[in-house]
C-alpha cells in the first residue's frame, strides 16, 4: 500500500483521479485553489479535460455540460463560489445529473476572510438553489477522507444520479497528513439510457429540467422525494466514538470534530462520561442513530461546529427535541479550541452532578 | 380537402429530417405544429439547421442546447441528443460537453436576452477559448418568452414593455452588436451576420448556418451566425410590418455580412483521450519510489506538539513539513496545519505540528510543547501559549526577551550558524538540529535527513547544504546546551 504526506486539497484531486474523473471545472478562491491547481497539474498529463473557468456559473454550467455527456466531472470552490454556483447545483439537480462538488468552507457572511469557518452548512445540506431538493453531502474530518469521500462521492453520484457535495473546511483543505493511496482506479463507463454524448444510442436522450405541466412538475417532485427517501434509508454514514455509556454526546463533523475528539481523549482522563457522534454524511443526517442515543438514556447533546449552530437546529429535529441540545461554536475564522470544548464538557457534567 | 391544380404535378414539401415528422415531446392537440406564435422567425431558423444536421450526415453526432426563452423548447423539435440548460449558460453548458466529447457537434441555439445579456460572459470566453460549438444567435430585438421587455438589442427609440416610450441610450445604453464584438477575438473561426426577413435573405442565412456546421462536423472550432430575426407578436407587427421592420430598421443598426471565415485554414482541433489506468495514475505521484511506510500504533510514544513562526520567507512552514516528513519516515502519525492564504504574505506565517503514535485529534496546536519563533512578533505572540515544562526556540538576532517562567528559552544563533555553513537561508533547519540534539521530537538524525532529502528533491543542491547545516546545528546544541 502506498503512503504518502498529501495536502487535503490534494487528496481530492487524488480521489478523483482514481474515481475515473475524467474532467475538471473550476474557478480560484481561498482556500480551495489548491484543487484547481493540483487539477489543472495532474488532469491533462493523463489525457483528461481542466478549464479554469471564466466564473463560478460557468465552471458548474462546464460541469452541467459534461455530466450531461455522462462522464465523471467535479468542481470544487469555497462559501463566495458555492453561493454562486447554486443556480447551476438546482439545474444538476432537476435534470438529475451526478456530479462532485466539493465546498472548502471559509469565513463569512459577504466577503468574510479566509479562515475556516462551517457557515456553508445551510446553503448546502438543506439544498441552497431553488427548488425542492437535495445534494447528498458527505463530510471528511481527515486528509485521507477527502481522498476516500472524494471516490465514494463519485459512486453515489451514479448511483442515485444526484449531486454530491463534499463539506469540508479550510483546515482539511490546507491541512498535511498521510493517506493511503487508492487500490484501485475506476475506469468509467457512460451510461447511454439517459446521456447525451453525442452518439448515435444517445441520440433520443433529453437531459432537461423544464416540465410546463403542474402536475407532471409535482409528480417529478415527488419522485425526488422518493429518491431522496431511499437515500436516507441507505446511505447513513456516522461515527461513534466512546458514546455507549455517555451521557454528554459531542455532535461534531469535519475539522471540529478532531477537536472534539482530543476533547473526548482529555475529558474521559478526568471520568467524565463524553463520547463523539459524527455524521460523516449531512445528507442523509443520521437521524435514526442520534434518536436512539436519545431515547435510551438521560443526556445532554452538545453540538460543536465553526457556524452559528446550523448543525445544532438538524440534532434538535433528529432526537424530536427531547433532549437539551447545547451548541459550543466559534466564527469568523476561528477554530474552537480544546479548552473551550473540554470546559463545556466539565461545566455540564458538574451541573449533572 | 384541397383538389389537385389541374394541369400541375403535386409536390410535398416535407419536413427536413434533422427535425422530428411529430412533436410527440410537445404534447397537445396539434402534434405536427410547432409552439411558435404565427410569423414568428423560430421555425424556418429551425428548418435551415435541421435540413444541415441531415444533410450534413450530423445528427448521432450532435448535442442541441435549449436555451431560456421561446427556444426553451428547441428540444421539441430536433432529432438529435438534446439539453435543456439555464438561461445565458449555453456556452458553457456546451464548452463541458465538447471538452468530454471529443467527437460531438454542439450547437447552442440562444436569443438576444440570453446571449447577449445574462450570458454575455459565457458567450464572450467561449469564443475567446475557441470551443468547438456553433452558436445560432437569433436575434430580434426583444424579450419573447418573458412577454416583451427591452433586449440588449432592442434599437434607440423601439418601444418595449420595459422602455414604453421607446428605448433612451441615456438610460438604456446602445444595442449591442454581438458579431462586431466577437470579431475582435482571434479564436473564432467563423461569425456571419444573416437575416431571414425575405426569401432571398433565407437563401443566404441557410449557407451561414450550413458553413457553421461544416466546421462543426470537421471539429474546427467556433462558429457564430446572428440571425435577425421577426417576434410580431412582442413587437405588435403583422408580416409585412415585421419583414420590413427586420429589412429597414434592423439592418441599418446590424448590417449583415460575413466577419469572418478562416475555415479553410484552420485545421481540426483534436484533444486527447483520458487515460483511467491505475499504473499511469500511480505514476503521476511517483508511488514506487516516493511512498513512506504506513505509520504503527504505538500507544507508548509521548504525542509532540510544535509551533513554528516566523516572517513569510523564513522558511516556517517549510520546516514544519520536514519535520512532519521525519515523523512520518518514523512511522508516526503527523499532522502539519498552516496558517494560509496569499493574503498572510509579506506578514507573519506559522504552522502547527503533532507526531503522534496514534492517530491524530486536533491538528491544530494551541499548547505547544515547542516553540520555534524566528522573530519577535512571533515569539511575543505565542510564547505564552507554551505548556508548562515546554520549550522555546528563538532566534538569538532577536536580542533580549522574556521567556514566561516554567518554560525554557533558547536563543539560537540559527542565522549564524547557517551562515557558516553555507547558506543564511537554512536557519530554519538550524532549529530543526537543535530539536533533533534535545530529542524533543523522538526522531532520530536519519529521520531528519531523508526528511530534508524529501524536502529538497527538486533542488538537490540544497540537499547537502541542509545536511551539513542539521550537523552544525546538533553539534553547537551538543556543545552550548
Amino acid at each position: 500500500m502506498a503512503t504518502q504526506l498529501v495536502k487535503g486539497n490534494t487528496a481530492a484531486v487524488i480521489g478523483a483521479l482514481y474515481a475515473g474523473c475524467d474532467c475538471y471545472f473550476g474557478y480560484p478562491i481561498t482556500p480551495a485553489s489548491e484543487i484547481l491547481q493540483e487539477a489543472s497539474k495532474y488532469f491533462p498529463q493523463v489525457g483528461r479535460k481542466f478549464v479554469q473557468a471564466e466564473s463560478e456559473e460557468a465552471a458548474i454550467n462546464m460541469v452541467y455540460g459534461a455530466a450531461s455527456a455522462g462522464h465523471r466531472v467535479m468542481t470544487a470552490s469555497s462559501g463566495p463560489g458555492l453561493s454562486l454556483k447554486q443556480e447551476g447545483i438546482s439545474y444538476l439537480a432537476g435534470s438529475e445529473l451526478p456530479c462532485v462538488i466539493i465546498d472548502i468552507m471559509r469565513a463569512g457572511p459577504g466577503l468574510g476572510n479566509i479562515g475556516p469557518e462551517q457557515s456553508d452548512y445551510s446553503q448546502v445540506v438543506k439544498g441552497g438553489g431553488h427548488g425542492n431538493y437535495r445534494n447528498i453531502v458527505l463530510a471528511p474530518n481527515s486528509v485521507q477522507e477527502m481522498c476516500d469521500l472524494a471516490i465514494k462521492g463519485f459512486e453515489l453520484a451514479f448511483r442515485y444520479r444526484n449531486p454530491v457535495c463534499i463539506l469540508a473546511d479550510g483546515v482539511l483543505g490546507q491541512m498535511v497528513e498521510s493517506i493511503q493511496f487508492p487500490e484501485k482506479a475506476v475506469e468509467p463507463q457512460i451510461d447511454t439510457t439517459w446521456a447525451v454524448n453525442g452518439t448515435a444510442a444517445t441520440r433520443k436522450n433529453l437531459v432537461t429540467s423544464i416540465f410546463l405541466d403542474f402536475d407532471l412538475l409535482e409528480e417529478f417532485n415527488y419522485k425526488l422525494q422518493e429518491k431522496y427517501a431511499v437515500i436516507r434509508e441507505n446511505e447513513v454514514d456516522c461515527e461513534e466514538y466512546m458514546t455507549s455509556d455517555a451521557s454528554i454526546i459531542l455532535v461534531s463533523y469535519g475539522i471540529s470534530s478532531r477537536i472534539c475528539r482530543s476533547a473526548v481523549d482529555q475529558a474521559r482522563k478526568e471520568g467524565i462520561r463524553v463520547g463523539l457522534f459524527r455524521p460523516r454524511t449531512l445528507f442523509p443526517f443520521p437521524e435514526k442513530e442520534l434518536r436512539a442515543i436519545a431515547d435510551s438514556r438521560e443526556c445532554t447533546f452538545v453540538s460543536v461546529e465553526m457556524s452559528n449552530g446550523q448543525m445544532q437546529e438538524d440534532v434538535r429535529l433528529a432526537i424530536g427535541c427531547t433532549r437539551p441540545v447545547e451548541l459550543v461554536n466559534r466564527m469568523g475564522g476561528n477554530l474552537m479550541t480544546l479548552n473551550q470544548v473540554v470546559e463545556r464538557i466539565r461545566e455540564i457534567s458538574s451541573r449533572e452532578a | 380537402m384541397a383538389s389537385a391544380i389541374e394541369g400541375c404535378t403535386e409536390k410535398v414539401i416535407g419536413r427536413p429530417g434533422g427535425l422530428y415528422a411529430e412533436f410527440p415531446r410537445k404534447g397537445g392537440a396539434a402534434p405536427t405544429a410547432t409552439h411558435y406564435c404565427p410569423g414568428c422567425g423560430h421555425g424556418i431558423i429551425h428548418k435551415l439547421i435541421g435540413e444541415a444536421l441531415s444533410d450534413l450526415d450530423i445528427q448521432d453526432r450532435t448535442v442541441m442546447i435549449s436555451p431560456v426563452g421561446c427556444a426553451v423548447f428547441a428540444y421539441y423539435y430536433f432529432d438529435c441528443g438534446n439539453l435543456q440548460v439555464a438561461h445565458g449558460r449555453a456556452p458553457a453548458v456546451g464548452t463541458g460537453v465538447s471538452r468530454a466529447e471529443d467527437n460531438a457537434v454542439v450547437i447552442a441555439y440562444q436569443g438576444d436576452g440570453d446571449l447577449a445579456s445574462i450570458g454575455l460572459n459565457e458567450t464572450m470566453q467561449a469564443a475567446n477559448r475557441g470551443e468547438k460549438m456553433a452558436i445560432f444567435f437569433v436575434n430580434n430585438t426583444v424579450y419573447g418568452m418573458t412577454g416583451g421587455q427591452m433586449a440588449p438589442t432592442t434599437l434607440i427609440g423601439e418601444k418595449t414593455i420595459t422602455c414604453p416610450e421607446g428605448r433612451d441610450p441615456r438610460f438604456a445604453g446602445y444595442p449591442l452588436h454581438m458579431c462586431e464584438i466577437l470579431n475582435n477575438l482571434k479564436a473564432p473561426v467563423f461569425i456571419e451576420r444573416v437575416s431571414i426577413s425575405d426569401i432571398s435573405h433565407i437563401r443566404k442565412a441557410r449557407k451561414a448556418i450550413r458553413k457553421a456546421l461544416e466546421i462543426q462536423r470537421d471539429g474546427k472550432g467556433y462558429a457564430f451566425v446572428e440571425v435577425l430575426s421577426t417576434c410580431p407578436t412582442n413587437l405588435r407587427q403583422d408580416s409585412e410590418q415585421s419583414t420590413r421592420f427586420v429589412n429597414e430598421e434592423m439592418e441599418k443598426e446590424f448590417p449583415l455580412g460575413n466577419f469572418r471565415d478562416l475555415s479553410d485554414e484552420t485545421q481540426p482541433l483534436l484533444r486527447g483521450e483520458s487515460d483511467f489506468n491505475k499504473d499511469t495514475i500511480d505514476r503521476l505521484f511517483n508511488l514506487e519510489t516516493e511512498s513512506s511506510p504506513d505509520a504503527m500504533h504505538d500507544p507508548t510514544f509521548k504525542e509532540v506538539h510544535v509551533k513554528a513562526a516566523g516572517f513569510g520567507g523564513q522558511g516556517v512552514l517549510s520546516m514544519g513539513l520536514t519535520l512532519a516528513h521525519a515523523g512520518c519516515n518514523a512511522q508516526r502519525f503527523v499532522s502539519w496545519y498552516p496558517s494560509y492564504g496569499p493574503e498572510q504574505r509579506g506578514g507573519t506565517s506559522n504552522c502547527s505540528i503533532v507526531v503522534s503514535g496514534e492517530s491524530i485529534g486536533s491538528p491544530v496546536v494551541n499548547v505547544p510543547d515547542v516553540l520555534v519563533a524566528m522573530n519577535r512578533p512571533s515569539l511575543e505572540k505565542f510564547a505564552g501559549d507554551v505548556k508548562q515544562g515546554g520549550i522555546i526556540l528563538y532566534d538569538s538576532t532577536i536580542g533580549e526577551c522574556d521567556i514566561p517562567s516554567g518554560i525554557r528559552g533558547i536563543a539560537v544563533p540559527a542565522v549564524r550558524i547557517a551562515g557558516e555553513a553555507g547558506s543564511e537561508k537554512a536557519a530554519n533547519t538550524v532549529m530543526l538540529g537543535v530539536m533533533l540534539s534535545l530529542g524533543v521530537t523522538g526522531l532520530s538524525e536519519e529521520n531528519f535527513r531523508e526528511a530534508i532529502a524529501e524536502t529538497f528533491s527538486d533542488k538537490p543542491k540544497l540537499i547537502s547544504l541542509n545536511h551539513k547545516v542539521l550537523e552544525a546545528a546538533a553539534a553547537w546544541a551538543k556543545e552550548n546546551l
